[in-house]
């Protein structure tokens, strides 16, 4: 795809319908010290077609957000409250069976490391007919081998190189398979967890660019949770930024990056290093992230911010629409009858 | 094991050689068999000449103390590639290289710092490690400070070593988990101050911990690494380099683990830290964007070879190699307006141990140009019109610019 292509197909995907809703989702880890709310009561709805952005610092709750969606927290940790509802259909509410359906057949997950997520003792073909036959029984062991091929083409992999182990292949390579099992049966929707981050800037370009075209291809959704902004920026459309366990601000990445709203995500953004020259320094933004067993009152973000007022610490600002599509958890663009106005 | 405990032993074998030279001596004599004797007192005798006769050990060097601290010339690390016993006997007792560091050269001159980037297995963390002498160059020289390091002795380049602090990627692993913060800091003025007294280094440790921003001082003091944060740890790395008064630090990835509002406390840190104790820095990262706030100068590696290096103004302004095009153009912009001027090489980095031939970018470059670029090695020469820009490409200075499609008014790469 060309570069200039890029801008005109993040318009057309600005009013997908919703495929995925995330509505009130909480999760916990239970640990000696007491619960930590590593998701705190985050609504999120996922359109259709659509490349959002998931960012934050460690511990933000990104992971766990995205792991929570494929119901694959696992204990200590446990969703205690929310629906995760997918085409139709409650996930809270469906069996664990039912739930492995759906897992890996209409939901991909990619992780960081593909080397964690490839059996070293397989081959890649075994991998991913493994993953076809397993979901659609029907599909003979030739015809999955097939498919696998297609895709492996596709990837832009040599197709007599299906026949090698994980480990002969590079990096970059071993996350181009990790898409193709995705896409081995056709996932409506891809959770990406920091996919490029072990990558160098030049395969991890090449794999942002591929990753658009097979959006367009194989009418994809993808979530991309990252640390990386840059990246974002790159290939979004839209983006969420989590702070705490909590949404601090959604939008269009134009409306996120041009016209940030939230302050962590206005520090967050100006202390990103830019390769662009223009001579300014980094922003400092004071404080860290807090610690979750003990999640500061009212705004989590309020003994960092910049612009704190009287009712910050008091109560917490609802995750309200400033412009049409444009949220932001603060009090700055919120009616409220507490002193200190803007 | 310390100096002292080495010399009480070896001043213990001597001595008891001798009282066995004296006791055998004296008992020859008692037995009238004195032309033993003479024998056993050589051997009282042997002893104290060989330490009359030790050669005298040279004197640990002092720095020049000119413009350049760090001068590196025609480095190369050649790591052998370990081959089983039957695939030995088939190649016939050949060997094979991963070239990690080949063919380096570059100065740093003092107060200044010089980014190396480039990306996974360029040798980049090769070359910080061979400054060190943490490995021994398999040819090529590295002097600091006037004092080429491949000849000192083990003990001078031990004492030496006080000048070249490192820091690395992961605080976590540098630090050892049952030292406090205060013992971790304190540990290298212990081999490399012992003059001072124990209050005087806690003193030093103190003003330390306050130099790196980590205040209070004496909460922190008694901490142990696991009980602060990433960036703190980080921090106490720092200030651990920091404490026996180096002229060089080789940051090999510094801040790569910081999340992003650390990674700019951090930058900013570094950037203090070298105006307050006259620091020269090496460096050493894959993320291009964070060289720009700290980097007076950089040097771009590909495949074991600097491909360019020069002011980090000028080679970002005004890339020559078209693998440095190709990388800056990668790098993400936080910016979603931004849009990739350069196409992307295609492929990735090739095996090491067999590069290309000629110049080792060639069979990704855009712009290579049959029968020149696959056959002659680039050398690091002057782009026309600078100093000290210096690139590697047949193309952009020597004998074949004409073939640059830049100047011909083909397309440019």
């Amino acid at each position: 795809m060309t570069q200039d292509a890029i801008a005109a197909d993040r318009s057309s995907v600005a009013t997908g319908d919703v495929l995925y809703s995330i509505r009130d989702l909480s999760v916990e880890y239970g640990t000696r010290a007491g619960e930590v709310a590593a998701v705190d009561r985050v609504s999120l709805d996922i359109r259709k077609g659509e490349i959002l952005g998931l960012v934050g610092e460690s511990g933000c709750g990104k992971s766990t957000l995205g792991k929570a969606m494929m119901r694959m927290i696992s204990p200590p940790g446990r969703i205690t409250q929310g629906e995760l509802w997918f085409a139709g259909e409650d996930l809270m509410t469906v069996s664990e069976a039912q739930m492995r359906e759906i897992r890996g057949a209409r939901l991909g997950m990619v992780f960081q490391d593909p080397m964690t997520s490839l059996n070293p003792l397989s081959k890649i073909v075994d991998h991913l007919t493994e993953t076809i036959t397993t979901h659609e029984p029907s599909v003979s062991e030739a015809a999955a081998r097939d498919r696998a091929e297609q895709l492996i083409g596709r990837l832009g992999l040599r197709v007599e190189r299906i026949d090698d182990y994980p480990h002969q292949f590079s990096g970059g390579m071993r996350q181009r398979i990790m898409i193709a099992l995705a896409l081995a049966l056709r996932a409506d929707l891809v959770i990406a967890d920091e996919p490029t981050t072990a990558l160098d800037v030049i395969v991890e370009a090449q794999f942002l660019d591929l990753l658009r075209e097979l959006r367009a291809e194989f009418d994809l959704t993808i979530i991309m949770i990252t640390h990386n902004i840059g990246v974002v920026a790159e290939v979004a459309d839209r983006v969420a930024v989590m702070y705490a366990g909590r949404m601090a601000e959604l939008g269009s990445v134009d409306e996120v990056f041009l016209d940030t709203k939230h302050p962590y995500g206005q520090g967050l953004l100006r202390a990103v290093p830019n390769i662009e020259l223009d001579g300014s320094d980094l922003y400092q933004m004071e404080g860290a992230p807090p610690n979750l067993l003990h999640t500061p009152s009212g705004c989590p973000f309020h003994p960092r911010c910049p612009h704190v007022m009287p009712i910050c610490s008091e109560r917490e600002p609802a995750f309200a629409e400033v412009t049409p599509g444009h949220r932001a958890s603060c009090w700055l663009f919120q009616e409220h009858d507490g002193e200190g106005e803007r | 094991m310390s100096r002292i405990g080495i010399l009480l032993i070896v001043l213990g074998g001597l001595a008891v050689l001798a009282a066995i030279g004296v006791g055998t001596a004296w008992l020859a004599v008692r037995r009238r068999r004195s032309r033993y004797a003479w024998f056993f007192l050589g051997m009282l005798i042997l002893p104290l000449a060989v330490l009359a006769l030790l050669p005298a050990r040279d004197p640990v060097p002092v720095g020049a103390g000119g413009e350049v601290l760090v001068e590196v010339r025609g480095l190369r690390k050649w790591f052998p590639v370990q081959k089983g016993f039957i695939a030995n006997l088939l190649s016939r007792g050949h060997t094979d290289y991963v070239k990690a560091v080949d063919d380096v050269s570059f100065t740093i001159k003092r107060g200044e710092v010089l980014g190396l980037a480039g990306e996974s297995g360029s040798g980049k963390s090769t070359v910080g490690r061979l400054v060190l002498r943490l490995l021994d160059p398999t040819e090529g020289e590295v002097v600091v400070d006037g004092v080429d390091l491949a000849r000192l002795d083990k003990e001078n380049l031990r004492v030496y070593r006080h000048k070249m602090q490192v820091v690395f990627q992961d605080p976590l692993a540098s630090l050892n988990p049952r030292m406090t913060v205060g013992q971790a800091i304190e540990h290298p003025a212990q081999i490399h101050l012992p003059d001072t007294t124990p209050e005087e280094r806690k003193r030093l440790v103190f003003e330390l911990l306050d130099a790196v921003g980590m205040s209070p001082p004496d909460f922190f003091y008694s901490k142990y690494p696991h009980q602060v944060s990433g960036g703190q740890r980080q921090r106490i790395v720092l200030a651990r380099a920091l404490i026996t008064q180096p002229d060089l630090i080789v940051a090999d990835e510094p801040i790569a683990s910081a999340d992003v509002s650390v990674q700019a406390l951090l930058l900013e840190l570094m950037i203090k830290l070298k105006d307050e104790f006259d620091l020269t820095y090496l460096f050493i990262t894959h993320d291009l964007a964070t060289t720009k706030y700290i980097c007076d100068r950089i040097g771009i590696m590909y495949l074991g070879k600097i491909v360019e290096i020069g002011p980090l103004q000028e080679v970002f302004e005004n890339p020559q190699h078209p693998y440095t095009r190709a990388l800056l153009s990668a790098v993400p912009v936080p910016d979603p307006r931004h849009r990739r001027t350069e196409p992307l090489p295609t492929g990735e980095i090739p095996n090491p141990i067999n590069p290309p031939p000629g110049c080792n970018f060639h069979p990704r470059c855009p712009i290579a140009a049959a029968g020149v670029c696959d056959g002659e090695l680039p050398s690091l020469r002057p782009v026309p019109g600078s100093e000290d820009h210096l690139v590697s490409c047949h193309l952009r200075t020597g004998d074949h610019t004409h073939l640059d499609p830049a100047r011909t008014g083909g397309p440019s790469a």
